[in-house]
């Protein structure tokens, strides 16, 4: 039986709500977590396959041009050398999110410096790797590499479906009591994910079995087949444990097609894993943007126009641009607006999704715009940003879904004793360190995709659910475990959760902050109809039916659930999909960040002191799980803020901070107390479930209330990202 | 990674007799490892053979008659820091050692491994790219490329790579001397700060161990008296090479300052030591003005390269800011006693 709900209208039942079990929105422990300590979670690189091969990619050493020639006999008589792989369907490129199809392949051609050109394969992984660092490779340089996106003679594109000219913005800006008319730029991100992307594959007859790293498997495994020119029957992807995605594991990567083709060739299976280099290099990252930012307002504060025009790039060909613009949209009224994207082209590494594309920068920016703003206006910033929330779209005039915005400012600003900041930038000093606070709101667009998922009820009252959603270290395993739990009346110890194989019913994977509700909704149809079943074993309406702890209850007696079934288990798939909600509302997740900061006035050194987060996210499904993901989103921010930069050589293009000694997450030290509230909310409109996604709202401005709490310490604006010491050196007072 | 053989040393005759038995850098000692073998991983370092020293008797610290301490060359970081006689009596040393790296890596580092770091350049580190120091007469990539963690203070057109380290910047301030042992068992002391070379036209090597000679101990001379800082500016809180860094060792008696040591990070191919800017310090009473002029008289001849610009004035600034702690602190110490 399958539950297939189209999202057309409001889901007000709030069915979540009227159940007993009590499991839904607690910060439960993750089902997975002790085989996680214990080491006992089969991550990618972890299986153990008899007689296995390990093949390491080469990289290109020239920015443009192609492969003439790859010495290989040398290399195949290296000690252990397999094979020497440099098929025309090798990857060049990695997929980008949902591509459903193969990317970039034929690793003759060479895009960009580090660029994947082929595989070696050895008897052990060293024996791989000291073949593919040695193998000789001619090259024919083409000459006209591109490097800088800012450079005159860059080519660029504006695409022409995010161009929008609402009103008369330049006449807005003449005329408004307080303008902001800025350029601030940020770089480009590596989503450096703890796992490094790894694939292992083996053949039998014609049926591929990949067992990989991976966010959205449904399209993987059409990704892979498309690459490999095989029927998609014909792939099985298995991805149980994912050690963080970020984006880089939405589509494939090259380590995959080139495992698959290496296994073929041998007869044997092949491990690819990528070192970490290759994980800059042959994976995603964020583009560097250059966002011209223009606010005008009256002199009440209210906007009267907003412009944001952003340059970001990406390698030729690739259709994916950093969606800079998505949040400003609707995040803020305002009703003459021109925002529009422009695209350069570079023989830079592949730009793709890295988490919360588009509102990860974009809120950053206007973020620090705003603050501009309430400086030149002198309008608390709190204060400013709530004359500025909406009533409807000011594009699309439409309704927005559940919005918390204006709570999530009042209760940060409560919390934080934002009335009790010092307004004077640059005026409040404790020893060597000046000392400033700063806020930022949050906005995400929340998304629903099509999702099905089977739940069983076994004779024996335990359940099992089973789609080929990923647990990317995000906690669905627990929230899945959670809503099955919840609907069935079952204790989580009796739910079975599996995941992450494509066999299982399909998904659209981690990714985009869809996986909870979407896969989330699927589980809760496929409850709802076995409910049903119950109801009508129990001779009772579904409605009536309470469940709890494995018992079924009417107002006169409680008998287990294992009495109804029979000795036979009952089985539901459901089945979700997006519907016209998602077009009559504007849906997005909202928040505010406070940050206080610490700047030494003698080195520029900036240390965050403590930083809160509040956010409304539609129903919590984990409380616990749910503020990771907000702490996790908030620590990106600091780094945002603060120290990650892909840095590119301007004269190659390549890559040169590509390991985690140089690119600069931050580490425990640079992350304080962060504090993360979750709002009481329902979305109706979102999904069945009321939730909205939450994986990336954490992050989405977070580095704005950092930096403008740096320009409250210190006076000075820094518009160039990260803000590192030496961008503030010259404002700080002389020592 | 290159194949290797491995052995293991029995005492510190059969260590350099093996060390000394090629004439170029294909056996290398193998101590706490932490930095040869991700380097041999990458094929930055690709030795024939590596000489494990581990079981050497060189663990331990003891007091020598001068009233010193020799620190044997395989004490841990971790165990150097913690060590209640350096906490006591050499504690910019424990400082310094314990603003570099990671709880980890303190664990596994040795003294003499640790001297022998090498630097932290992205194009050292990247074999796609000419560098000079992995691969002589190939060029350096690094001049007119990105350099921010590269050298203002004696470099060379052939580098402008900076020794990374922090444990030795100490060391150089506390005039410890370095104790090396050669093939024909002879021992040479040597003073720390003439240990490390600058990159000249010869940026491949490092420091000035000749082949097969092993660093047994490094001597500290009896303590001095004062206020001990050590000051690390980096680009996050913790695991961040210094951008610069300053070990200041100052004294000051009746009213003037007494003693001034200061060695410096991050700035050169070596720690940076400069007597004139401690023979302009000493005999004169602490100022802002004499402070200005010692961090002036330093960076006379400091060169940025595009992205490491503001080096020199943070260096400045740095330096500045610790002479006002030091001599402050000082203050304070006197005031104590009286």
């Amino acid at each position: 039986m399958t539950a297939h709900m189209k999202m057309n209208e409001p889901d007000k039942r709030r069915r979540l709500d009227q159940m007993k079990q009590g499991l839904i929105g607690t910060p439960m422990d993750r089902p997975d977590g002790p085989q996680k300590v214990s080491g006992m979670a089969t991550y990618a690189h972890e299986w153990q396959m008899e007689t296995m091969l390990y093949g390491v990619l080469v990289r290109a050493a020239i920015p443009k041009g192609s492969v003439t020639a790859v010495d290989r006999d040398p290399i195949l008589e290296m000690d252990g050398i397999r094979a020497v792989i440099t098929d025309d369907r090798l990857l060049r490129r990695p997929a980008q999110g949902t591509a459903n199809e193969a990317p970039e392949q034929g690793a003759t051609q060479v895009d960009y410096l580090g660029q994947t050109i082929a595989l070696v394969v050895g008897d052990t992984f060293e024996q791989a790797r000291y073949a593919a660092q040695n193998i000789k490779v001619k090259y024919e340089q083409a000459g006209d590499a591109v490097f800088e996106p800012e450079a005159e003679d860059t080519e660029t594109e504006k695409p022409e479906d995010d161009q929008l000219d609402q009103g008369d913005l330049d006449q807005a800006m003449q005329t408004a009591a307080f303008t902001v008319d800025e350029i601030y730029r940020t770089p480009g991100h590596n989503s450096a994910a703890m796992e490094p992307h790894c694939s292992i594959a083996s053949w039998k007859d014609d049926k591929l079995t990949l067992r990989g790293s991976y966010q959205m498997l449904k399209y993987n495994r059409n990704e892979l087949a498309d690459a490999l020119g095989i029927d998609a029957e014909n792939v099985r992807l298995l991805a149980p444990f994912v050690g963080g995605g970020f984006g880089s594991k939405l589509g494939i990567t090259p380590e995959s097609v080139a495992a698959a083709l290496a296994a073929r060739e041998t007869g044997q299976p092949v491990c690819v894993a990528l070192s970490r280099p290759q994980v800059f290099e042959a994976t995603m990252r964020r583009s560097e943007t250059r966002q011209h930012i223009r606010l005008a307002c009256n002199k009440d504060g209210e906007l009267t126009g907003i412009g944001h025009q952003c340059l970001v790039s990406n390698l030729p060909g690739e259709g994916f641009y950093e969606p800079v613009i998505q949040a400003t949209h609707f995040v803020y009224g305002g009703e003459n607006r021109r925002l529009g994207m422009e695209v350069a082209r570079l023989n830079r590494t592949c730009a793709g999704s890295v988490r919360a594309p588009g509102e990860a920068v974009g809120m950053q920016v206007l973020e620090n715009a705003m603050d501009e703003l309430a400086e030149a206006s002198g309008i608390d910033p709190v204060e400013l940003r709530k004359r500025n929330i909406p009533d409807r779209h000011p594009e699309e005039d439409i309704p927005y879904s559940s919005r918390r915005f204006h709570e999530a400012l009042d209760e940060g600003a409560r919390r934080f004793g934002w009335d009790k900041r010092n307004k004077k930038p640059g005026s409040q000093r404790d020893g060597d360190w000046l000392i400033g606070q700063g806020m930022a709101s949050a906005a995400r667009v929340n998304m629903l995709m099509e999702a099905k998922a089977r739940v069983t009820l076994r004779a024996d009252g335990t359940a099992l659910v089973e789609t080929d959603m990923t647990d990317i270290g995000t906690g669905t395993y627990a929230i899945l475990t959670q809503i099955a739990g919840e609907m069935l009346g079952l204790p989580a110890d009796k739910i079975e959760t599996k995941l992450g194989d494509t066999d299982l019913p399909t998904g659209p994977g981690s990714g985009g902050s869809w996986g909870a509700s979407s896969t989330g909704s699927a589980v809760f149809l496929a409850c709802e109809e076995l409910r049903r079943q119950i109801a009508e074993k129990a001779g009772c309406s579904e409605q009536e039916l309470n469940l709890t702890d494995g018992k079924i209850a009417n107002s006169t007696n409680s008998r287990p659930i294992t009495d109804i079934m029979q000795g036979e288990d009952i089985a539901a798939e459901g089945h979700v999909e997006p519907g016209e909600t998602s077009e009559t509302t504007s849906q997005a997740t909202y928040g505010a960040y406070f940050a206080e900061v610490a700047v030494n006035a003698i080195t520029a050194e900036t240390r965050v002191k403590r930083m809160l987060g509040v956010f409304g996210a539609g129903r919590i499904l984990n409380e616990k799980t749910a503020t990771s993901q907000c702490y996790g989103g908030m620590i990106w921010g600091i780094g945002s803020a603060l120290s990650e930069e892909l840095v590119f050589d301007t004269r190659d293009g390549h890559l040169v901070n590509h390991d985690l000694a140089e690119y600069h997450i931050p580490v425990n030290l640079d992350v304080p107390q962060v504090e993360v509230v979750l709002l009481e909310e329902r979305d109706d409109h979102a999904s069945p479930i009321q939730s909205k996604g939450i994986g990336e709202l954490g992050i989405c401005g977070a580095a704005a209330a950092v930096t403008n709490a740096i320009h409250n310490a210190t006076g000075i604006r820094v518009r160039d990202y990260p803000v590192t010491l030496d961008k503030l050196l010259e404002g700080l007072p002389a020592v | 990674m290159k194949p290797f053989d491995y052995s293991r040393a029995k005492d510190r005759a059969d260590a350099t007799a093996q060390g000394a038995a090629t004439t170029d850098a294909s056996v290398q000692f193998i101590a706490g490892g932490t930095n040869i073998l991700d380097l041999m991983k990458l094929e930055v370092m690709a030795p024939d053979k590596l000489v494990d020293i581990n079981r050497l008797d060189l663990g331990d610290i003891t007091e020598t008659e001068e009233g010193g301490l020799r620190i044997g060359a395989l004490v841990t970081n971790s165990d150097c820091a913690a060590d209640n006689r350096i906490r006591r009596d050499y504690a910019v040393l424990a400082r310094a050692i314990l603003a570099g790296a990671s709880g980890q890596l303190r664990n596994k580092a040795t003294t003499g491994g640790n001297l022998c770091q090498r630097t932290r350049c992205y194009y050292f580190y990247d074999t796609a790219m000419p560098c000079n120091k992995r691969e002589p007469g190939s060029g350096c990539q690094a001049i007119g490329g990105y350099n921010r963690i590269h050298a203002i203070l004696g470099a060379s057109d052939a580098c402008i790579a900076t020794y990374p380290g922090d444990m030795a910047v100490a060391m150089v301030a506390l005039d410890a001397e370095v104790e090396i042992e050669n093939a024909d068992g002879k021992l040479r002391n040597l003073p720390l700060s003439q240990f490390h070379r600058l990159p000249g036209g010869t940026p491949e090597k490092d420091n000035v161990l000749e082949n097969g000679e092993l660093i047994t101990a490094v001597i500290l001379p009896p303590p001095v008296k004062g206020a001990h800082i050590y000051k690390k500016v980096r680009d996050r809180a913790s695991y961040a090479f210094a951008l610069c860094s300053v070990a200041a060792l100052l004294r000051v008696e009746n009213d003037e300052i007494a003693h001034a040591s200061l060695a410096f990070g991050g700035l050169a191919h070596k720690p940076w030591r400069d007597a004139e800017v401690e023979k302009l310090l000493i005999g004169q009473r602490p100022s802002p003005e004499l402070f200005a002029k010692a961090a002036d008289k330093l960076l006379e001849s400091a060169t940025g390269q595009g992205s490491n610009d503001f080096k020199i004035p943070l260096t400045k600034r740095t330096l500045v800011s610790v002479l006002n702690e030091a001599t402050k602190n000082e203050d304070q110490q006197r005031g104590a006693s009286q």
